[in-house]
């Protein structure tokens, strides 16, 4: 079966090279990605020691039932994304597809969820700026709060859009029979990604919502 | 050397240059030889920009009066100047041209890991580059390179996301160069390239690129902050919103110091490789200075803190920031030592590269001297903010990094190219470049030591002298970096073909055809012996008893 032959780029000697170098590849850039979303965490870190008790009064306006729900959604859509990367490894073209599929409509999901959340906040007035409003204690400060949540979750969401862009390319490529047992790279790549802006929220759940739970 | 050599040799029949032709084989190539020619194109362009507006502000302070330009327009030209230079010029230049060229090559390799990865860095850096243009043309930016808030956030009304998005994205391409660097230096080298047989040029490199992959994430969010804040007033960085203005200076330095490092390792690299070349000499210390890379990389994460010493954080932190910024002077020392020691006993020789190696050491040792008074926090109370700040960071980056870099381009122009440059012309303008680069900041540390501040448009009297000078030695430098320009570009079409080793040297580079073929290589290289291993050459030609050290 001519098919079975890893591709090969021209810059690599064997498959073996060319593996290990997209995987370290991939290793890197998740690394820069940790140094990305560390600054917020650190501004995060500085007004939550800052101002605790503002941080747990906007922990509280959170919706607590969407948020846990949105984490459940999130960890299956990992678990769904490993099944695709394992169907990768056997060669189950079919099921390639299909897993990706479920991971796609997971974070599509998820994505939805978060509109819904936002459009909330929207409507009691508790997005940051000049349309602010908060009638009960340390107002300013639980904007600061808002402003973390809003660009914390925002870039985490910017990372879904661009990982569901790529698993709908993968799909494609999945469908017309690019991947098999010995060439999976791109779905065990985008795996790793996909896991990592999974574990990005694994951080964001309990810092954002769970820290007021006092309810 | 040279001259024995020309009158044989010509232009190898087929080779990255000419394998195909057009507009598009050029746009969307995946060679690394070639890609490395579209970067030094674009940051030759924002050199020359930077450049316009450096000559703008020299003008300015031709007179004591703030008479040619506005306040406000100055303010913009400054900003401007370091927007340019340092985003657009600095921190591209050595990487994305001398390394993108030349680390396949020397680490025997047929491309970078990622070629189309590394077409698509400069893709983004002509993004970020047309956002910055763009903002240029809309008006400018008055905030200065550094983007403080308030003034960013608050005070400025000119185009400063704009501009700060394209830092953003210049910032990316610089993630992927390094990243390519990376896994191409840990997998694709040829066999019997072991880490110690590497060219310093490649660990230098390699410390570059962690600090690319690890600081310009920071920055990247710094900026998406910045701007979250200045179109929304969220308040993360505005104090009457309970943020704090200081939080921004803190995760700019923690990128923009390391940054430092980033435009000077790369030179570093190349003095290595010249000062070795032109000396005929095995590199004393191979280890050392290996490992001085590393160490400027990892120090240079824990040191952003002396850039704030009189804004407001504790004294405490500013004692420790200090002590630690003093900790990079050892690896920097380190360097300068063995360099030194490499041409003790050396059979030297002044080519033109050689003369810009010779300029680096001395000039950036001038730099790095001074940054020891600036580290010391009773004596940065009195130079913060003054010429003293700007002459010692231009000895780093205009005596240390664009020395570097014309010499590099100089020694490897004959690979690129194919072809020789007139010698004497080098050599004369390099002379003018360090003569109009002493002329220009030597006078600007006294006039700090005097207390004259940076980002001002007019000042007393007392210091014109001083000030005319400079603006003098701009001129003499600005004429002296027009002048590579012209003979360069004349090389191209009427230089003698240089063969593949016209200095002589040692490393794989200078073993494949100059230009090389499209993959480097005929055939991948094996590696034998150590890096350069001068002194072998030497005894096999005349014998041991002459040998040289």
């Amino acid at each position: 079966m001519a098919e079975a032959a890893a591709i090969v780029a021209h810059q690599f000697d064997d498959p073996e090279q060319q593996r290990d170098s997209v995987s370290l590849g991939m290793w890197l850039f998740l690394i820069q990605e940790i140094m990305f979303f560390g600054g917020l965490f650190l501004g995060y870190t500085v007004y939550r020691y800052k101002f605790p008790e503002a941080f747990r009064i906007g922990s509280n306006q959170l919706d607590l039932l969407l948020g846990g729900v949105n984490t459940v959604v999130l960890i299956v859509s990992s678990l769904t994304m490993a099944l695709a990367v394992h169907a990768a490894q056997l060669g189950k073209k079919k099921a390639i597809v299909w897993w990706l599929i479920a991971t796609i409509v997971l974070g599509s999901v998820f994505l939805g969820i978060k509109g819904v959340e936002y459009g909330h906040k929207f409507d009691h007035h508790l997005f940051p700026g000049p349309h602010f409003v908060f009638e009960g204690p340390h107002a300013r400060q639980v904007q600061l709060f808002f402003s973390f949540y809003f660009v914390m979750t925002g870039m985490h969401a910017l990372h879904m859009v661009i990982g569901i862009g790529i698993l709908a390319v993968l799909v494609w490529m999945a469908a017309i029979g690019r991947f098999h047992s010995a060439y999976y790279a791109p779905v065990e790549m985008t795996g790793l990604y996909w896991h990592f802006v999974d574990i990005v929220w694994i951080f964001l759940f309990p810092l954002l919502y769970l820290l007021g739970l006092d309810r | 050397m040279a001259s024995e050599s020309i009158t044989e040799q010509a232009l190898p029949k087929q080779h990255y240059l000419n394998a195909d032709y057009g507009i598009w084989s050029w746009l969307l190539t995946t060679d690394h030889k070639r890609i490395a020619l579209l970067y030094l194109m674009t940051v030759t362009v924002f050199f020359l920009l930077g450049g316009a507006f450096a000559v703008m502000v020299r003008l300015e302070l031709l007179t004591p009066a703030g008479d040619l330009v506005q306040a406000e327009t100055y303010n913009k030209m400054f900003t401007m100047h370091g927007v340019m230079m340092i985003f657009f010029f600095l921190i591209p230049a050595i990487p994305a041209v001398l390394g993108n060229f030349l680390i396949p090559i020397m680490v025997g390799a047929r491309d970078l890991a990622f070629p189309r990865i590394n077409l698509l860095s400069w893709y983004v850096f002509i993004v970020g580059g047309l956002f910055a243009f763009g903002a240029m043309l809309a008006g400018g930016v008055d905030t200065g390179w550094t983007f403080y808030t308030p003034y960013s956030s608050t005070y400025a009304n000119t185009y400063v996301i704009a501009t700060a998005l394209g830092a953003f994205f210049t910032g990316f391409s610089s993630i992927l160069t390094g990243l390519n660097f990376i896994v191409t230096i840990h997998k694709m080298r040829a066999p019997g390239l072991t880490w110690f047989r590497l060219p310093l040029f490649v660990w230098a490199h390699y410390a570059t690129s962690v600090i690319q992959i690890l600081g310009t994430p920071v920055i990247a969010i710094t900026i998406i902050l910045l701007a979250v804040e200045r179109l929304f007033r969220i308040g993360i960085f505005d104090p009457a919103l309970g943020g704090d203005p200081i939080l921004f200076q803190h995760l700019f330095w923690f990128y923009s110091h390391p940054a430092v490092y980033i435009m000077i390792l790369p030179s570093m690299g190349v003095i290595s490789e010249l000062i070795t070349c032109f000396a005929r000499k095995k590199i004393f210390g191979y280890h050392f200075i290996a490992f001085s890379s590393v160490a400027i990389a990892l120090l240079g994460f824990l040191v952003w803190g002396h850039h704030m010493f009189v804004s407001g954080q504790s004294v405490f932190a500013g004692m420790i920031f200090s002590v630690l910024s003093m900790l990079v002077a050892i690896p920097s020392a380190v360097k300068v030592f063995n360099w030194t020691a490499t041409l003790y006993k050396g059979s030297i020789s002044y080519q033109a590269p050689m003369l810009y190696a010779m300029g680096f050491i001395g000039l950036f040792t001038i730099g790095g001297l001074t940054g020891l008074f600036l580290a010391t926090l009773a004596t940065d109370v009195h130079l913060h903010d003054t010429y003293f700040v700007v002459a010692h960071f231009h000895y780093i980056m205009v005596g240390g990094t664009i020395m570097g870099y014309l010499g590099g381009l100089h020694f490897w122009w004959p690979k690129i190219s194919g072809r020789l440059y007139p010698d004497t012309w080098a050599r004369f303008s390099a002379l003018v470049i360090f003569v109009g680069f002493n002329l220009t900041f030597f006078p600007q540390f006294v006039l700090g030591y005097l207390g004259m501040p940076r980002r001002y448009h007019a000042y007393p009297e007392e210091f014109q002298v001083l000030n005319v000078m400079s603006s003098a030695g701009a001129s003499i430098l600005g004429i002296g970096y027009l002048i590579p320009l012209v003979y360069l570009m004349w090389s191209l079409r009427y230089g003698t073909p240089a063969g593949p080793n016209p200095w002589g040297a040692k490393g794989l580079e200078w073993q494949t055809t100059s230009p090389p073929p499209t993959f480097n290589f005929d055939e991948t290289p094996e590696v034998t012996e150590e890096a350069y291993e001068y002194q072998k050459d030497y005894e096999k030609r005349y014998g041991k008893e002459q040998g040289v050290g």
